[in-house]
């Protein structure tokens, strides 16, 4: 599914809104930045609580397609995303709903 | 969904059994603690992929009925331990924490809040 | 034969910039045209490097060498050391503190996630001096995530 009908979807707020026609393949849940650059891979989105500017780098390394903060990421975060052309995107709901959601979106 | 059922959508692993098959109501997906202690409500099962004898500490803080480590990590024997005496039950599912979540969201568990009210914090 | 080399210092608790060598290494290497499986493992190499110096260190280096069937990186820092090597190469051992864990790292992941993604992979560390770490990567035919 392309990203913007995903935001679409799930009514996340916009922080930065880049690559919005590339296909979301899957989604990645977790806090840990060691565990996302491990585990995550291209095309996912990252949803995380971390809303430092740190998150923005992990996305760019491992081209996810977009971050979902279940939280207001910082400034510096939003500054960082434009920089980098990393899509960045938060939520009010919990990491788990936004989840369950996604999952549910991208089930064939 | 009972405890047995969450175990068997997950395929998951049975670290520290529990006596009753729990009911459980709600779902908490996080890696740091912090948030888990913001939102978490009693009686939910927390998904996680970092255990730690902290995390198991928090878990009892806040009541919590079960611990699902995600991402097939393995409990550090310490926070086995910690577990085990607090009486806390535990699982290992190899899902990612994401598809835990999807899979168990699908299968009519909810989340713990429906959405943070900022003016409360 | 072909050298492409770089040099990059960073000093330690500067965490505002973590990740911002290793998305110039990144940038450079696929400019350069290497495989993408092989950026991939310079990547997190690359980003756990920083990460642990930040974290940990007074300040460091990061140097890499791509010969033509391999990458070098070499990671050097000034500091406190590991004192127990064999614990700190342990999935989820850490001995950061509150503030490192609360942003995400620290959980332990990262010497093991950096000999992980090495095809061969040497540290040596002294307390109070510092650590010293050597990852090698095959351009070709190296082992697969």
């Amino acid at each position: 599914m392309k990203l913007v009908s995903v935001v679409k979807e799930l009514g996340l707020k916009t922080h930065c809104g880049a690559n919005l026609s590339d296909e979301v393949t899957g989604g990645y849940v977790g806090d840990l930045l060691s565990d996302v650059m491990a585990g995550a891979t291209e095309d996912q989105i990252w949803i995380t609580r971390q809303v430092h500017p740190n998150i923005i780098a992990v996305a760019a390394l491992k081209e996810l397609a977009a971050i979902v903060t279940v939280a207001e990421p910082e400034a510096e975060t939003v500054v960082k995303a434009e920089a980098e052309g990393v899509a960045l995107f938060s939520t009010d709901s919990s990491a788990f709903e936004v989840s369950g959601r996604l999952f549910k979106l991208l089930e064939p | 969904m009972k405890l047995s059922e969450i175990g068997a959508l997950l395929q998951a692993e049975v670290v520290i059994g529990c006596q009753d098959d729990l009911e459980i109501k709600t779902a908490f997906a996080v890696d740091l603690m912090s948030d888990a202690l913001a939102y978490a409500k009693p009686g939910c099962i927390l998904l996680t992929g970092l255990i730690t004898p902290q995390t198991v500490r928090t878990a009892y803080a806040l009541d919590l009925a079960a611990i699902m480590v995600c991402r097939g990590k393995v409990a550090p024997d310490d926070a086995v331990k910690v577990a085990e005496e607090l009486d806390i039950p535990m699982m290992r599912t190899s899902y990612i924490m994401f598809e835990a979540c999807g899979r168990l969201y699908q299968a009519g568990m909810v989340g713990c809040i429906e959405a943070v009210n900022r003016c409360e914090r | 034969m072909n050298v492409e080399s770089e040099h990059f210092s960073v000093t330690g608790g500067d965490f505002a910039r973590a990740g911002a060598i290793s998305i110039r290494v990144k940038k450079a290497l696929s400019n350069l045209g290497l495989p993408r499986c092989v950026i991939r493992k310079v990547a997190v190499v690359v980003f756990e490097a920083e990460a642990n110096i930040i974290s940990y260190a007074t300040e460091g280096e990061i140097n890499y060498i791509i010969s033509d069937d391999h990458i070098e990186i070499h990671i050097d820092d000034r500091g406190q050391g590991i004192p127990d090597l064999s614990m700190a190469l342990r999935e989820g051992y850490s001995t950061a503190d509150e503030v490192v864990r609360g942003m995400g790292f620290g959980a332990g992941m990262g010497l093991p996630n950096m000999r992980r993604y090495s095809d061969e992979f040497q540290i040596e560390s002294k307390v109070d001096q510092g650590t010293s770490i050597r990852s090698i990567i095959y351009l070709h035919g190296g082992e697969n995530e």
